[in-house]
């Protein structure tokens, strides 16, 4: 413990501090020995979770406005967007939101995948993730459905409908979700109170995610294990502090641009009409942070195993600590790895395109073909070049390569490269 | 700072993505240059007023608008008809109200605080009046179409004879930008069909760019709040953004790292 450290100076405060420590758990926080070569990618962190607070507080905000009944969910949202005092600005904030939300969460989970931080010891921090992540995908599915237009009301209906693939049992628990026969107000009713509880869930995972991630502390982008403090680390406040503050602000910028100049640019027109489950659109598609699930249920033929499939592109990720059976954590030092990596980055968007097009025709055999890839690179590649790679060798410390001149990882891919 | 250019170009391919995405739905629209579009993007006015007297004098026979009040005529960013005018456009429309206290419903001239005027008692009725078709809700209309703006003023433009080898329905018309091409409204402007209070000649162009804007409008009313607070948050945002990247450097240069 340094000497600026902080110490309760008052009796209350000693008092209340031996008792529980929170006063000065900022002294863990800020002294948080980080490694120092962190680069950008690790900034997605802390903006995701300005984003959770964002929605939370936004949510909130909205929910006071808000009425959950099918024959004034819609007029209650126009309300918002007219008479409430910059009822649009939050509900844009909101929406986009969302799409800003899955945007850091697919880098922050790209990034892991990179630099291989899912690896030992650090597969609960990932678990945990993998759960934020699924809550994320229900939590934004049901919040799509709240203000009743007609892609809220078809999207329910499908994506309510795969349940009911389950043998014997599917169509029961398809009336217990629906609350009836069809999706209807007692649908919307309970989406609405499980679209505000489970962001709260997802809140105290984040708090088991970070306290889980200061046990090991953070990969860096080299992969190896270091000493901790040392010459490698920095403390968390104030070079992480200033450097995500940074990160943040530019992607605040972004998120600026989307609710001010296109807000409605990630949406579906067909959602600013009001559900009629008389008139079904000519395309049901799913927000676009869905798709590639969306392609993947929609490119097996039979309708259980293609939702099988669906959650089984989920469940791949979570069991992703035991697949890749590679000891090397950064795919710097994988040259292999690396290009399999920007193969599935590539067969991931491939999957969101075909996602938001009809499933006919070339579209549908694009779908299969990168389904397949998605589950062979996880299912077979990935065990298999943990045995088979020739990897580069890694320093010893984050401080070796600046003998060579500069720590950048352009240098040490480049000298290795020489070698 | 390499870095920081990378991610920002990975974050503008996707914007460009999902712009083109969205292209994809209105490839043969005609685009037209609106006023309202663009960092600093306003409704012109004069079109917004003009646009009003083309909803209330055609479109409003069949189509309602019902989030939309009298008072929002006279509102800021809209229309801004005076409030007189505003109040004398409500009184000129019959309002149901009631019960009264003998239980009776009753007429009387309408309010600022009014929603427009419904044309039909409800859907059923609407449908009945108009061979089965659903003349759609106008307050939301421009967004909720793919390609919005540009949609319905292709759409008002639109209206063709039927390419040889069509044949139509009774009470069906011929549009080359309606889904299907097939409609059940007829034409509804045509030249010189109303006489702007302006003295603007009512071409069918000039009444479809003017109504089109007015529907713009009643879908966003706060279109101008938003860019006008937008352009002060990104300016605020960029340069807090240059002052925390220089303390960044200046914190960072305590250790011999490169940020």
């Amino acid at each position: 413990m340094s000497d600026h450290d902080y110490q309760p100076s008052s009796k209350l405060g000693k008092w209340f501090n031996d008792r529980l420590p929170l006063l000065t758990l900022s002294n863990h926080l800020a002294e948080y020995p980080t490694p120092k070569n962190l680069n950008y990618w690790w900034t997605f962190g802390g903006i995701l979770t300005f984003c959770l607070i964002t929605q939370i507080v936004t949510g909130l905000t909205l929910a006071m406005h808000y009425i959950a009944d099918s024959d004034l969910a819609f007029a209650s949202v126009e309300h918002i967007m007219r008479d409430v005092n910059y009822g649009w600005l939050i509900r844009y904030v909101h929406a986009n939101g969302a799409s800003m939300f899955f945007l850091a969460v697919y880098i922050h989970i790209f990034r892991s995948l990179y630099y291989g931080s899912y690896k030992s010891p650090r597969e609960v921090i990932w678990i945990i993730g993998m759960i934020i992540y699924f809550l994320m995908m229900a939590t934004a599915f049901m919040g799509y459905v709240l203000p009743w237009g007609q892609m809220s009301f078809w999207g329910a209906t499908v994506i309510t409908n795969l349940f009911s693939a389950i043998p014997l049992i599917g169509e029961g628990i398809v009336a217990w979700l629906w609350g009836g026969f069809a999706v209807d107000n007692p649908t919307l009713t309970r989406f609405y109170a499980l679209h505000y509880l489970l962001p709260f869930l997802i809140l105290g995972l984040v708090v088991l995610h970070i306290w889980a991630l200061h046990v090991p502390g953070n990969n860096n982008p080299i992969g190896i294990d270091i000493k901790k403090p040392s010459k490698d680390t920095v403390p968390f406040h104030p070079y992480i502090v200033i450097k995500d503050g940074f990160a943040l602000l530019m992607f605040m910028i972004v998120f600026a641009f989307f609710v001010f100049y296109s807000p409605n640019i990630l949406g579906h027109a067909d959602n600013y009409i009001e559900a009629n489950p008389m008139v079904t659109p000519a395309h049901i598609v799913p927000e676009w942070y869905l798709l590639p699930f969306y392609a993947i249920l929609r490119s097996i033929p039979d309708k259980l195993l293609g939702v099988i499939a669906m959650f089984a592109a989920i469940f791949v990720l979570v069991i992703l600590p035991w697949l890749d059976t590679s000891k090397i954590r950064s795919a710097v030092f994988r040259p292999l790895y690396r290009q399999f990596y920007w193969i599935l980055i590539i067969d991931v968007l491939i999957l969101g395109y075909v996602g938001a097009m009809p499933a006919e025709g070339i579209y549908l055999l694009v779908a299969r073909v990168a389904t397949a890839y998605y589950f062979i690179h996880f299912l077979i590649v990935l065990p298999i070049l943990g045995y088979k790679e020739k990897t580069i060798p890694v320093p010893l410390s984050i401080t070796e390569p600046v003998l060579g001149g500069s720590p950048n990882l352009g240098i040490i891919k480049n000298k290795k490269s020489l070698n | 700072m390499k870095k920081i250019i990378s991610i920002t170009y990975l974050i503008f391919l996707l914007l460009i993505g999902s712009y083109q995405v969205n292209a994809a739905e209105k490839t043969d629209l005609i685009k037209i240059d609106w006023s309202f579009n663009g960092l600093f993007g306003k409704f012109d006015r004069g079109s917004l007023q003009r646009g009003y007297q083309v909803y209330s004098e055609v479109c409003a026979a069949c189509h309602s608008m019902k989030y939309l009040s009298y008072r929002n005529l006279s509102e800021k960013g809209g229309p801004e008809f005076s409030i007189e005018q505003a109040k004398a456009i409500a009184a000129s429309f019959e309002i149901t109200d009631g019960p009264n206290a003998d239980g009776e419903m009753f007429t009387r001239p309408g309010k600022l605080s009014d929603k427009f005027y419904m044309p039909y008692e409800n859907d059923k009725a609407a449908q009945a009046a108009n061979g089965g078709a659903y003349p759609p809700d106008m307050s939301v209309l421009a967004k909720a179409r793919g390609g919005g703006a540009n949609y319905i003023y292709s759409l008002l433009l639109g209206y063709e004879d039927p390419p040889s080898g069509i044949t139509l329905d009774d009470g069906v018309y011929y549009n080359k930008y309606m889904y299907g091409n097939q409609i059940k409204m007829s034409a509804p402007l045509s030249e010189g069909l109303i006489e702007y209070g302006d003295g603007t000649e009512a071409s069918v162009e000039q009444m479809s760019k003017d109504v089109t804007t007015f529907l713009m409008w009643a879908a966003e009313p706060h279109l101008e709040t938003r860019h006008r607070m937008g352009f002060k948050a990104i300016v605020y945002l960029i340069i807090l953004t240059v002052l925390v990247y220089y303390s960044m450097k200046k914190i960072w240069s305590r250790i011999e790292t490169e940020v």
